[in-house]
């Protein structure tokens, strides 16, 4: 983790400020732990953010056997709503859990620019 | 026939919207104007997306091109839109007739001599495949029916040693053997096979990652209160995979350097001959 705390919120709120999107967290990739947040109430952070780190994991190393390179950005789908992840190079998962009917491709722009500020 | 192109070329630029666009594709596509005419059947699909003909004819080039994959998504839209089309039913039957599935072949070319008795094409390519002919090679021919090179070359002939019931999984979806795979919940190959970049048989490296993930992937749409999840699109900077649960214990992987959204589709298609292929092996 390379940015001050400052830069978290920062970089969570360009996340939360798309409509759609239900919360963002900032997850430790290794051991799953959330680092900052910003969800509504009812979402079981640090439960959710285990699962996310773990699938990230497996996705990673399946990926880089596959041959299909690092992952870059994830998104799983669900009947009523999604969980979107973008990796970044310094071990942080930038994660959005999102409505069914989110703009996908502008939340996952967001998470990219949230992965930059984080680094 | 040159002159003929250039007066329906004429006739198209005079009025865009006209169904021209379907006669100068198939005088293109015969000529081996393949580029143009797939420029012209594109075009013309954006005018008229619900005419199944368009589809058709967007699929043969793409068959002569060898993208087989798209062609039969666009056989595939052409028989949603018009369940009898003929055109679409031979071309289906001719990409089964590839991958050497002659029983999907037969049926496409059974429910094409049902909407179209008098077709001798077609009663010629069902009695060879119902005779089992060589490979169905003279039945693909009969299929594809459209007289062009690309749909009668041969095809090289399926390694023997390649287990029946597990080629069959994804029988007419193209890359089954290198881009697909269905694993059980413990990470069990059950069919498919993945090659990485440089060719290299990534099968089981790649299952023994993902044993598991259709759990978590359950569990944690489940704490998020988001009911059953439905896909895992994940892009990576040299290609993307999709992931997919057919049933709620399997898990299918497909690995294709395509836009994510084209991956989804063939995901789609993939997941559900993985569903109806488990229900009968169940």
């Amino acid at each position: 983790m390379t940015a001050p705390a400052a830069a978290y919120g920062k970089a969570l709120d360009l996340i939360t400020r798309v409509r759609g999107v239900r919360g963002a967290m900032l997850v430790s990739a290794e051991d799953g732990i959330v680092v900052a947040e910003q969800l509504m109430e009812g979402i079981k952070g640090p439960a959710v953010s285990a699962l996310a780190a773990s699938l990230a994991s497996r996705l990673r190393r399946a990926m880089e056997a596959a041959g299909v390179g690092a992952s870059l950005f994830w998104h799983l789908q669900a009947e009523h709503g999604a969980l979107l992840v973008v990796p970044t190079p310094a071990g942080t998962l930038v994660v959005a859990v999102a409505e069914p009917d989110v703009n996908v491709g502008l939340v996952r722009l967001e998470l990219l620019r949230a992965a930059e500020v984080v680094g | 026939m040159p002159d003929e192109i250039k007066a329906l070329s004429s006739q198209l630029a005079q009025d865009p919207d006209s169904l021209v666009f379907l006669r100068l594709g198939e005088l293109l596509r015969q000529k081996g104007q393949l580029d143009i005419a797939h420029r012209v059947a594109l075009t013309g699909l954006e005018r008229h997306p619900h005419l199944p003909d368009a589809h058709d004819l967007y699929a043969r080039i793409l068959a002569d091109k060898h993208d087989y994959e798209r062609a039969f998504d666009e056989w595939d839209m052409a028989l949603r839109i018009a369940p009898d089309h003929i055109g679409a039913l031979k071309g289906l039957a001719f990409l089964y007739f590839k991958v050497r599935d002659v029983q999907q072949a037969a049926a496409h070319l059974e429910a094409a001599q049902r909407a179209a008795p008098d077709d001798p094409g077609v009663a010629q390519a069902l009695a060879m495949a119902r005779g089992g002919g060589p490979g169905g090679r003279g039945a693909e021919a009969g299929a594809g029916g459209r007289g062009t090179e690309a749909l009668t070359e041969p095809e090289p002939i399926a390694p023997a040693a390649q287990p029946l019931e597990e080629a069959r999984v994804f029988a007419g979806l193209e890359g089954a053997q290198e881009g697909l795979l269905l694993l059980d919940a413990s990470g069990r190959v059950l069919g498919g096979a993945l090659k990485d970049r440089t060719g290299r048989d990534a099968t089981d490296a790649v299952a023994a990652y993902l044993a598991g993930v259709s759990q978590e992937a359950a569990r944690t749409v489940k704490l998020l209160g988001l009911g059953r999840w439905t896909g895992l699109a994940a892009e990576g900077d040299l290609g993307h995979v999709h992931l997919a649960p057919p049933t709620s214990d399997a898990l299918l992987l497909v690995d294709r350097a395509v836009p994510m959204g084209r991956l989804a589709i063939i995901a789609q298609r993939a997941a559900l001959a993985a569903r109806r292929w488990l229900e009968a092996h169940a």
